[in-house]
């Protein structure tokens, strides 16, 4: 008769095929991606296009700020500073890197080309200098509840502002550039005035590999071991600290992830509007993030996905009443959070649904 | 010796202004036990009410006002204030009253916005002048000078107003028995309801206090600087600072507040007076002010989360 230990490896799947089974849901958003970019862009219209780009972008950024507001519970304010560092980090990459290493200040190359490949490069640096960010930001989070974190958050937030604000300007002529090395340029990210004329990178395809791996991520993290004990510190953080969850780790690892999600998103949305600006990425865009999570539903991957669409197709459908947006926003999260303050979804996920259920249970053949 | 005096004045009079602001924040937490978000767009529409009023009446020709006008428009702005933070009390936050923290915080910054931008809508997006050129207070001339001093007209009046006030405020916290209720309900909420107090009372009239208060703190603002658009990071951060001195200083606590309003304002004085005059030119130390605000903020929170008078409380699993 087999050992124990054999019979356990005889059950565990074998190095490529779990490999393969954990990269399946990555290739499939590779796919859907380019299928995105490829079939459904071209065939919307350029105002659709715009707004598919816009709902994919919210989604990163929603769906970051949900590990950490969601998930753990931490109430974070400060999302636009990880938008901001992320952001300028990519630019700074792109457009001084694209100077240098290809003398143009435009985009470069074609699909997956030299230009591109830097592109995806400079989103996943914005990401881990955001990160490196958000494990700062975290630190704090230990020994502060609620209220006093919200604050703490937006104050980050903001000093990272006010330090963009302090960097010199951006030399646009390719002569001043080529000059001096990346490095020395990185004090030069345009100061309280804008940091202009980054290439525009930023495809359909590109926004939504990452929103879907984003998603992938989030959904693999709400349901492991370690994602759990978020969820255990979000309802009660001296429980989960009994139950042997290290609150601490807990805590910074979700602003960790989430700040790196947000940096990733920011380096997005600076490709796309070319131009980023200090002022544009303040307390005001985090709260704009928040709405999204909030009215989704905190915690849900399925409800942040919702709330990015409405909250960006919405205003689009009514762009007569622009001026009153904000107000009704407003209005809607005071209401939201009085009659229905988890949101559309709550924690629930989609297939948590009673319509979902019944559903796939008449599918399986099974009693309604 | 006379800069020193001149940093005094000076400490005072931001000092008063935060200290008005901060009270505001601090009856509410001391009660409700939350941060009012929202606490600073109030403060603005008592800058703008004022310049509303004022306009009616009025009184903001050339030659400038009377006494009389201005005491008149500063009740006026008080009443109109305190009616505004009862009524988000009463639509906003009273539902709430058993909801988890987070979920009050989110309606506070929900009520923020609101308030932000209708008053965006009502008075416009272009910075208006409450003082100066069309006097609202007749011209801001020194009333003593000596030396290298000047004690500017708006100096003394925040430094009046927010003592007068503050004195008032004690009073009425200690020598009451609205002011006991108060006190029971900060310190207990269920105990005192069972021991006779109206909560409801409380709260409303502890909003409408901190609300009018945040009128004046909002008015003498605007003497001092243009009126900024309601939605304008002036007022965010005016209203951080007063949050930030009302944390320092213990938040929950009345003298806390006061002391906590004249800490921020002396170290804000002292860096604008020696440190940013003896680096002219360097901007980013002019951009340092801000941050420093939350730099003392998270000091405080990480190293003495109580505050300078507050007591620490141990919570209890």
């Amino acid at each position: 008769m087999k050992s124990l230990q054999e019979r356990v490896a005889a059950l565990r799947p074998s190095l490529p095929a779990a490999l393969g089974r954990s990269a399946l849901p990555f290739l499939i958003a590779i796919g859907l991606a380019y299928l995105i970019d490829a079939a459904i862009g071209p065939a919307i219209g350029a105002t659709w296009r715009k707004i598919l780009l816009d709902v994919g972008i919210a989604i990163l950024l929603a769906g970051s700020l949900n590990i950490v507001n969601g998930y753990a519970g931490q109430f974070s304010l400060g999302h636009a500073g990880f938008m901001l560092v992320g952001g300028y980090t990519a630019a700074w990459l792109t457009f001084y890197g694209g100077i240098h290493w290809f003398g143009v200040k435009g985009t470069y190359g074609g699909f997956l080309g030299a230009g591109q490949l830097l592109f995806l490069g400079s989103c996943v640096l914005g990401g881990l200098v955001a990160a490196g960010f958000g494990a700062l930001v975290g630190l704090p989070s230990l020994r502060l509840r609620g209220d006093y974190l919200a604050i703490v958050t937006l104050g980050f937030g903001e000093i990272l502002n006010r330090l963009v604000q302090i960097t010199d300007r951006q030399p646009k002529r390719v002569e001043d550039v080529q000059g001096r090395s990346l490095f020395e340029l990185a004090n030069n990210l345009g100061g309280a005035e804008s940091f202009s004329q980054i290439p525009g990178y930023t495809t359909l395809f590109f926004v939504y590999v990452f929103a879907f791996v984003l998603l992938v991520f989030a959904y693999r993290l709400k349901y492991s071991s370690r994602g759990r004990g978020l969820l255990a510190v979000r309802e009660n953080e001296i429980a989960a600290e009994a139950m042997g969850v290290d609150t601490t780790r807990a805590k910074v690892v979700a602003f960790v992830f989430s700040a790196f999600w947000g940096g990733v998103g920011g380096a997005l949305y600076a490709h796309q509007i070319s131009t980023l600006s200090p002022g544009e990425l303040s307390f005001q865009k985090s709260i704009d993030i928040v709405l999204i999570v909030v009215i989704g539903g905190m915690g849900s991957i399925t409800g942040v996905v919702l709330g990015a669409a409405i909250l960006v197709i919405l205003p689009e459908l009514a762009r007569e009443f622009a001026d009153y947006r904000m107000i009704v926003y407003a209005l809607a999260l005071v209401v939201v959070m009085i009659l229905r303050p988890q949101g559309i979804m709550g924690v629930r996920e989609l297939w948590d649904t009673s319509p979902w259920r019944r559903l796939v249970q008449r599918l399986r053949g099974g009693q309604p | 010796m006379s800069e020193l005096l001149q940093t005094t004045i000076n400490t005072l009079a931001v000092g008063g202004l935060y200290a008005l602001i901060a009270l505001g924040y601090t009856l509410v937490y001391g009660i409700l036990r939350f941060i009012n978000f929202a606490h600073s767009d109030v403060v603005a529409w008592g800058g703008w009410l004022a310049f509303t009023v004022a306009g009616a009446a009025g009184w903001l020709a050339e030659d400038g006002a009377p006494v009389f006008a201005v005491v008149l428009v500063v009740i006026a702005t008080m009443g109109l204030c305190a009616a505004i933070g009862v009524t988000i009390e009463r639509l906003a936050y009273r539902p709430l009253r058993s909801a988890p923290r987070l979920n009050v915080l989110i309606t506070a910054i929900g009520v923020s916005l609101f308030l932000q931008n209708v008053g965006l809508k009502l008075f416009g997006n272009r910075p208006r002048s409450i003082s100066a050129g069309t006097a609202l207070i007749r011209n801001n001339e020194p009333i003593a000078a000596f030396a290298d001093v000047r004690i500017l007209r708006f100096d003394v009046l925040p430094i009046v107003l927010s003592v007068a006030l503050l004195i008032g405020l004690q009073w009425l916290v200690y020598r009451t028995r609205m002011g006991r209720g108060m006190r029971a309900v900060a310190f207990d909420e269920r105990v005192a309801s069972l021991m006779g107090v109206n909560v409801n009372r409380v709260v409303t009239l502890t909003f409408g206090l901190g609300s009018a208060l945040a009128a004046v703190g909002g008015i003498l603002f605007a003497l001092r600087v243009d009126l900024q658009q309601t939605a304008e990071a002036a007022w965010v951060v005016l209203g951080l600072k007063a949050f930030v001195a009302a944390v320092v200083g213990g938040i929950g606590n009345v003298r806390g507040a006061a002391a906590g309003a004249l800490l921020i304002a002396f170290v804000e004085v002292f860096v604008h007076t020696y440190i940013v005059k003896a680096f002219p030119g360097r901007l980013w130390i002019a951009q340092l002010q801000d941050i420093y605000v939350f730099g003392i903020l998270i000091l405080v929170l990480l190293f003495r989360p109580s505050g300078l008078l507050g007591k620490s409380s141990v919570e209890k699993v």
